[in-house]
């Protein structure tokens, strides 16, 4: 398993941050998942071998955090959220929209590979609701129109 | 530590400080209910059953976590505690199906039992049960997942107390699931321990799983019949068309050395007794070919044949061959049955440890041995050779938690990185058969240090393990077949120079150690009394051949000579376990007592069916030395325990069985006179029983009678008869024993058995072969 020397560098130091080394499952599974697309077979036994664990130890991690994948899904991961404050301010609505334009449901990924998109809880943006997260960026105060705009943009984006 | 006081629903408590609250109530016998709790598993505080009310302290708090402080005051069942706790299991009945009526838990279920306690068996919630179908793991263990409360019992006894890791929980919340670690199978050490541990009917087994209900069974705690580790064994028996069916192994009730404790052979492998091949009749040879007979035919036949052979030829050209799963009684019996009635030294058995050298080593040297128990609570331990995960599942699961629980210091010393080192803090790898050199090299015999180098243990390496082991003031040594004779003598001398060490030698059948002890030796008597001097035995016994016996393979010698005319093979299997010529016999009159047409009962004249060690009484010895009473539990109809047999054919020599097992008598005011050695002379058995306030034994099939014997006779032997028949393990004192002699090392041949094979039972046992079958070809260190 090759990883970008980027990852490597980060792995290591991350190894100092922590009395013992199990402890850097969770940041560094984050990290593979961004550089490879999901969380494969062989990541996990990667990861388990350098950490001393079983593979089945780092299934049961990947498997309770909702932000980690063993499946690939889209480029752009759009996360509706439809917390009370989000969905006091149109939340769900935004999430129907979605899943019209997109023609995909909740966990569900584009064919062309472009978007992926999940119902999630609290983002934590309350105040600016109703908010969404893509990938690790915020979109906020949004409507329909505005919604179409975004997603546009990320179209365009991934395509060129 | 110093105890504190507390209060406990208005009683006084003291307890040790660091105690947990659970653990204070239940001494006291106040009961806190639990899910998770388990006792030496780490705490998990997710069922919030053991909630009770601390004063001063906010909220309910968890029993299981809560350690005892002075002064506190607690109340384990107010209304509050009750009502949170009724609370806690109508959460747990929200997805549960309620199939107690077809669940093999249902009547031992842990939930069932809160249920009925705190109530809650009207639901409020209406929401759709989450359904899962059952999902088969393995072959024996299976995986109901609505059942499942998620109390994470079996994800810690496979990962912290058996060290496999086979068992986790993926997802989380309402989602979670108890997942085994190849998707949707297991690859394990199949100990079942968390089909054992589970509170409900969510992991069931499948050797028992629909077969029947808990209160069908009758529950008989004896010990187990397949390594030398001596577990005890709770077997749940069912009347069934051919006697008594075994369908349970488990030990539940936490009786015995093993505690809870049991590995596959012990919790699933009895099905052996079962098997379709089970020989239920005498099979006498006749054109050539095996056929079924009637025991008097039988009996009159060997008895004749038998006492042919010995009053032409002489005894010395009669054979016997001893078991090593028989009962102490049976072994004792047949010794004395060898040397009396054939008499003949020619008594050989398959020796997988030298227990010879081991009693000649330790002679007159009291306390050097440990019992099982000792295993769990030594401060360090040192294990030379052997691999204990495989060969002695018992043995390693109190090694790896007593490193565990009690943080002992292991030491090992090995030809093969076993999977045990993960829990050493010294690991010595020394070249395939060089452990006796690493013995020599610990007491000080630094010119073999460049013979023991290897990759993983340099010359650094192997001097810091020596000052380690030499520094420890409290050592219990364990060691494999790997050492034998003199080297056994150089171990003893080790140990002798350090402060306060315990041995145990390692052998590999339910009862190797009872087999040497009951003298089952061409040239050694019961308690390792060289049967040239044996003044006790001559003078007990009546006159005994004196003149070494032949050993196993000199009787194959003489075979092949001619010169053996007869062979009396009981319980054993050497044609197939130690690959003999089976031709050799083909001119002496074989007789073979066993369960099945094994290679060896194949070339027989005489078959007589045997019952086996769970389908008889009596006690045995495990590898440490702790003897233990077997119970008998199964049935089949057609077989006899070889106590009787042996008994039988005595008689049908025409020999006086009074002479062989002490029954009846008693009667007589100068107690006996009739029986013994020397008439006229006061009855010395009659006499010991009356000291040891016993009644003689009634019936001449009785093994208690020659138990009796053995107490009275066999050195080490006379334990607390009332702990005996309690149930509760006795350590032998081997250094009590003769002074035994030494061996040539190549008579020593291992089994060789792993986890999941065990000789000829295992041959026969269903559930071993479907999982060695299942098994894939690399995976031979289970989990490891």
């Amino acid at each position: 398993m090759k990883f970008s020397e980027e990852f490597e560098s980060r792995f290591t130091e991350m190894l100092t941050h922590y009395p013992t080394k199990r402890s850097v499952l969770v940041p560094t599974l984050l990290y593979a998942q961004d550089e490879i697309g999901s969380l494969t077979g062989e990541i996990i036994a990667e990861l388990a071998q350098r950490l001393d664990l079983t593979e089945l130890e780092v299934r049961n991690v990947i498997s309770y955090y909702s932000m980690l994948t063993t499946k690939p899904r889209g480029k752009y991961n759009v996360q509706v959220c439809t917390n009370i404050a989000c969905m006091l301010r149109g939340g769900e609505e935004l999430l129907d929209h979605c899943k019209k334009k997109l023609g995909i449901g909740h966990k569900g990924t584009t064919q062309d590979g472009l978007f992926a998109l999940e119902e999630v809880e609290c983002i934590g943006a309350c105040s600016w609701a109703p908010a969404i997260q893509v990938n690790y960026d915020f979109h906020e105060n949004l409507t329909i129109e505005k919604m179409d705009k975004v997603l546009d943009e990320y179209r365009k984006k991934g395509t060129q | 530590m110093p105890d504190v006081s507390l209060t406990v629903d208005g009683r006084k408590l003291t307890a040790p400080a660091g105690t947990l609250l659970i653990e204070a109530c239940k001494s006291a016998g106040i009961e806190v209910p639990s899910f998770c709790y388990y006792p030496n598993l780490p705490l998990q505080g997710a069922c919030r059953m053991c909630v009770v009310k601390v004063e001063k302290m906010p909220k309910l708090q968890t029993a299981c976590t809560t350690v005892v402080t002075e002064g506190m005051i607690v109340a384990t069942d107010s209304d509050e505690v009750r009502q949170a706790r009724k609370a806690m299991v109508e959460l747990l009945l929200g997805n549960h199906p309620l199939d107690c009526p077809v669940c093999d838990a249902g009547g031992e279920c842990e939930l069932q039992d809160m249920t009925f306690s705190y109530g809650a068996a009207e639901s409020r919630f209406m929401e759709a049960k989450n359904h899962r179908e059952e999902q088969q793991w393995s072959p024996v263990a299976y995986f109901d997942r609505p059942r499942c409360i998620l109390c994470y019992r079996c994800v810690r006894v496979c990962g912290e107390a058996m060290d496999v890791w086979a068992l986790g929980v993926q997802n989380r919340g309402v989602n979670s699931v108890i997942a085994p670690n190849q998707d949707d199978h297991l690859e394990c050490e199949e100990c079942g321990m968390c089909i054992d541990i589970c509170p409900v009917g969510a992991l069931t087994s499948g050797a028992y799983r629909y077969k029947t209900r808990p209160w069908e069974m009758n529950h008989v705690g004896t010990v187990c019949t397949h390594c030398g580790d001596g577990c005890k064994t709770t077997l749940g028996v069912r009347r069934c068309d051919t006697g008594m069916e075994i369908v349970r192994g488990d030990n539940r009730d936490k009786s015995g050395i093993n505690n809870d404790f049991l590995c596959i052979k012990g919790r699933y492998a009895f099905d052996f007794a079962h098997n379709d091949e089970r020989l239920t009749q005498p099979l006498i040879r006749k054109n050539g070919k095996l056929t079924p007979s009637t025991w008097e035919e039988a009996f009159g036949l060997i008895g004749k044949r038998f006492a042919e052979v010995r009053d032409k030829d002489g005894g010395s050209a009669i054979g016997v061959v001893g078991s090593n799963r028989t009962t102490n009684e049976e072994n004792y019996l047949l010794s004395k049955f060898a040397r009396v009635v054939l008499k003949t030294n020619n008594l050989d058995h398959h020796r997988t440890a030298d227990y010879a050298a081991f009693a000649a080593a330790l002679h007159g040297k009291p306390g050097k041995t440990a019992s099982m128990r000792e295993v769990f609570n030594a401060p360090a331990m040192l294990l030379i050779g052997n691999d204990p995960t495989n060969q002695h599942p018992l043995l390693a699961w109190q090694i790896r938690n007593n490193v565990r629980l009690h943080r002992s210091r292991l030491y090992v010393i090995n030809s093969a990185p076993i999977k045990l080192r993960r829990q050493t803090a010294g690991f010595g790898l020394v070249p395939t058969g060089a452990e006796a050199r690493a013995i020599a090299f610990l007491a000080g015999d630094d010119s073999l240090l460049d013979s023991l180098v290897s990759d993983i243990t340099n010359r650094d390496a192997w001097s810091a393990l020596r000052d380690k082991i030499r520094a420890e003031q409290n050592l219990v040594i364990a060691f494999g077949s790997e050492l034998r004779g003199a080297d056994i003598q150089k171990l003893v001398n080790f140990a002798s120079s350090l402060t306060a060490v315990k041995l145990i030698c390692l052998s590999d059948y339910a009862n190797s150690r009872g087999a040497a002890d009951m003298g089952l030796y061409p040239d050694l008597l019961p308690g390792y009394q060289p049967a040239s001097s044996a003044d006790k035995f001559h003078h007990e016994w009546g006159g005994l051949p004196t003149e070494k016996g032949l050993s196993l393979p000199e009787m194959v010698d003489a075979a092949k000579a001619g010169k053996l005319k007869a062979l009396y093979v009981v319980g054993s299997n050497p044609i197939g376990r130690l690959s003999i010529d089976p031709f050799v016999f083909s001119k002496s009159f074989v007789v073979v007592q066993d369960m099945f047409l094994t290679e060896t009962a194949t070339i027989a004249d005489v078959v007589l069916p045997a019952a086996n060690a769970y389908e008889k009484s009596g006690t045995c010895t495990n590898t440490c030395g702790d003897l233990q009473l077997v119970k008998k539990a199964g049935e089949v109809t057609g077989t006899k325990p070889d106590f009787e047999m042996i008994v039988r054919i005595a008689d049908a020599m025409g020999f006086d069985v009074r002479k062989l097992v002490p029954f009846g008598g008693g009667t007589h005011a100068d107690m006996g006179q009739t029986r013994g050695a020397q008439s006229g002379e006061a009855d010395r058995h009659a006499v010991w029983l009356e000291a040891h306030n016993l009644e003689p034994k009634m019936t001449p099939f009785d093994p208690i009678a020659i138990l009796d014997e053995i107490q009275r006779l066999v050195a080490g032997y006379d334990v607390s008869r009332i702990n005996l028949l309690a149930g509760n393990d006795q350590h032998i004192e081997i250094a009590e024993s003769g002074p035994s002699v030494l061996h040539k090392p190549e008579l020593i041949v291992p089994a060789n058995d792993d986890l999941f094979s065990s000789g000829t039972l295992g041959r026969y046992s269903h559930t071993l072969n479907s999982v060695m079958e299942n098994k894939p070809a690399e995976t031979d260190v289970a989990a490891d």
